[in-house]
């Protein structure tokens, strides 16, 4: 049971609208899964699916290895993108109250919350109403109000958009924090940057479509194309150039150094190695940058999704 | 279980803890018994105003049949001309002047009003019966009748009303059935539209404040509209109840401390019969008594239940297809339609045959049932009625919640849309 939730093969129509299209994810235990695409996807829908707010037309879902349960809400934490709280309700009140709808005793609550408010330094709002905090404090109680069950699934959707960037670093830091002491966190996105930062596998999907998932690093190597940056000086650059050009397929590249050099990406064929590259380069110039190019998630978001337009 | 529990806590917290329902909640009471203390106050200043009105008889036959009374006094100018009497009564603001002419006896009568405003209808009708009494009597006597037998003859007769199973009743104990019949359907259908449309503002309060998803995710839709409704109706049982004691206790203390009746304020009609049928209100109190208070009260909480129930469903499922208060007008007419009908077939139909066709079908209709059914039970409903009406109600009951809760699911979670019919239609279907 490497796996702690597993969606297999999930329909889910409204009407004529397709949402999802036989979409499957595995998330492994104590990773971070980001579940990409573009706005419209059906990334909220697979959410909501496995938080038991709307069921799948098809498909089945099965959460610690069982089939998913009602009862099973309490091991999970969600925190959707249309976030609030009660405005006229005290701030402690509201979290003492939905964490015990998540089957907290009121005991329980009150340590656990005592313990958030303190690590993040809110310790003096308990008694303030929600219309009394700013936007970026209500998102910190949001926050709290999610990990607050000790959910072994966190689930955020778009965690970083409405959240200020001060905030937004924050969570980025207790979401790392809460991956060590065990728990396990899906979260969608459009936004790329974040991605690279903190997840261990990704699902892509577009227009009601998986078409991508799997570990970053296996994607990464999947997307590469055997393609350096180098940074080269040499006494006759010309020349040099044209040899190249000869021998593989350049372009033009674009980095930052302190060497006024030659600055190119080169293709390698297939069978070829960068130590080729090497051995060929040895004799002609002096090489100051020597970088595989590695494809960011961004790169292969948008060349899937243009792929399959 | 332990979710609903805390969901019916938090909603009735919420509700009572309200400011502007606790300013509802105890002000009620003051504005009502204050109403009742004003309208008490006016009807007495109204009773005692006197009227003079002055007579000027030229046949000298009628002069002394006009008896002074309570509120009216008579003053014979008689022995004046009809100008100079005319004066007087302007001069001193008297309120009127009656004119008989001199005719001869067989001749119609010839009467004039005179007055600064038109006379009402009970002064004039007074006015003709005295004259026209009078002068029956003085043609019977002229064509040689003896009046003292007449007198005799006179006899008095009112109906006595009995059902078969040999209860009494009387004209006035149907106009009390009718009061309290009346009284609980309205409070009826107020009720259910206070407190349905604090279920509704409460539902797309959830909404706008975007706390729904993160609630939905711990409890099902279903559980927390139960709870909604459930709390929200505990908050409505306990300013009926506030409302009730408050009320109760305030018009008696203020009505004892300045020494007004306000049951007599009330019922007016009952002080003038008063003297006249001493047995008629020893009837009418009887009949209050008499009422089925208790089988009264556990219909109205049968009732109250199973229309709120019904309605609050539906209002809850409209809150949740909405964005904000002001989408939800052209939803709210199909709803206040069968409560104002129920109100209407009540008033009108049940009045005027408590057990015909209409009040009948109307009484079983659920969406009518709870009021319509509520003004017709202090009359006598045949029992299978009123559990025919009962069982339609609940399972009607079953069926809206159902449906309710198919589009409140899925409403709840829709946002910058203006919902359709056509689009609630199809939420059923997801």
């Amino acid at each position: 049971m490497e796996n702690l939730l597993v969606a297999e093969n999930i329909y889910k129509r409204f009407g004529k609208f397709t949402a999802l299209n036989n979409v499957s994810i595995n998330i492994p235990r104590e990773s971070i899964f980001g579940l990409l695409g573009p706005n419209g996807a059906g990334k909220t829908t697979l959410l909501r699916i496995i938080n038991q707010i709307t069921m799948p037309d098809e498909g089945k879902v099965y959460f610690d290895g069982k089939p998913l349960r009602p009862d099973d809400v309490v091991h999970i934490g969600y925190l959707p993108e249309e976030r609030g709280l009660y405005k006229s309700m005290k701030v402690g009140e509201q979290a003492l109250y939905l964490a015990r709808l998540k089957g907290l005793s009121k005991h329980d609550a009150k340590e656990r919350l005592k313990y958030w408010f303190k690590r993040l330094e809110i310790e003096g709002w308990w008694d303030k109403k929600i219309q009394e905090l700013s936007k970026g404090m209500a998102q910190k109680v949001q926050f709290v109000i999610t990990v607050l069950h000790r959910p072994k699934l966190l689930i955020f959707d778009e965690p970083f958009s409405g959240f200020d960037p001060v905030n937004a670093n924050l969570i980025k830091d207790e979401i790392l924090k809460l991956k060590e002491e065990g728990a396990t966190i899906l979260f969608s996105t459009h936004r790329m940057e974040s991605v690279e930062e903190l997840c261990d596998y990704i699902a892509l999907i577009h227009k009601s479509n998986k078409l991508l998932d799997g570990r970053v690093s296996d994607i990464k190597k999947e997307y590469k194309s055997n393609t350096f940056e180098v940074g080269l000086d040499a006494v006759d650059e010309a020349t040099l150039r044209q040899e190249l050009e000869e021998r593989f397929q350049i372009g033009p590249a674009r980095f930052k150094s302190i060497q006024d050099d030659l600055k190119l990406t080169i293709k390698l064929k297939a069978d070829e190695s960068p130590n080729d590259l090497i051995r060929f380069l040895l004799t002609r110039a002096r090489i100051n940058h020597f970088v595989e190019v590695i494809p960011s998630v961004n790169d292969i978001f948008i060349k899937t999704v243009t792929q399959n337009a | 279980m332990r979710n609903l529990r805390l969901i019916i806590n938090r909603e009735y917290l919420a509700r009572v803890r309200n400011r502007t329902f606790i300013v509802m909640t105890f002000l009620s009471p003051l504005i009502f018994v204050g109403m009742i203390l004003l309208i008490a106050y006016l009807s007495m200043l109204n009773s005692t105003e006197q009227k003079i009105i002055g007579i000027h008889d030229e046949s000298g036959m009628f002069a002394a049949e006009f008896k002074d009374a309570e509120q009216v006094q008579y003053l014979d100018y008689s022995d004046k001309s009809l100008e100079v009497a005319r004066k007087e009564v302007l001069d001193n603001e008297y309120f009127g002047l009656i004119h008989i002419a001199n005719v001869a006896p067989g001749e119609k009568a010839r009467i004039q009003f005179f007055g600064k405003d038109a006379p009402g209808f009970g002064t004039i009708e007074n006015i003709e019966k005295t004259i026209s009494d009078k002068l029956t009597r003085e043609q019977l006597i002229s064509k040689g009748i003896d009046m003292s037998e007449i007198d005799k003859a006179r006899a008095e007769v009112s109906v006595d009303i009995q059902n078969f199973a040999g209860e009494r009743s009387s004209k006035m104990s149907n106009y009390i059935k009718m009061f309290f019949g009346g009284a609980a359907g309205y409070l009826l259908m107020m009720f259910i539209i206070i407190y349905g449309n604090m279920v509704m503002r409460s539902v797309i309060e959830e909404k706008t404040n975007r706390i729904i998803e993160i609630i939905v995710s711990s409890v099902r839709p279903f559980e927390l509209l139960l709870g909604k409704v459930l709390g929200t109706s505990l908050a409505g049982i306990t300013q009926f109840s506030v409302w009730v004691i408050l009320g109760t206790v305030l018009l008696f203390s203020i009505s004892s401390f300045l020494g007004i009746d306000p049951l007599a304020a009330q019922m007016p009609a009952s002080t003038m019969v008063n003297e006249v049928a001493k047995p008629e209100i020893n009837q009418l109190v009887i009949d209050i008594l008499n009422l089925p208070y208790a089988s009264l009260l556990g219909f109205f909480v049968i009732y109250f239940i199973g229309g709120y129930f019904l309605y609050s469903a539906i209002y809850a499922a409209i809150g949740a297809a909405v964005d904000s208060e002001t989408d939800t007008q052209q939803f709210m007419f199909p709803i206040i339609l069968p409560l104002i009908l129920g109100i209407y077939v009540g008033f009108f139909s049940v009045v005027e045959n408590p057990h015909g066709t209409v009040s009948t079908i109307f009484s079983l209709v659920p969406l009518t049932s709870p009021i319509v059914m509520l003004m017709r039970i202090p009359f006598g409903v045949p029992w299978w009625e009123i559990v025919t009406s009962i069982l339609l109600l609940i399972v009607t009951n079953f069926g809206v919640l159902w449906l309710s809760a198919k589009i409140y699911r899925v409403g709840i979670l829709m946002y910058g849309k203006k919902p359709t019919y056509k689009e609630l239609y199809k939420w059923l279907k997801y």
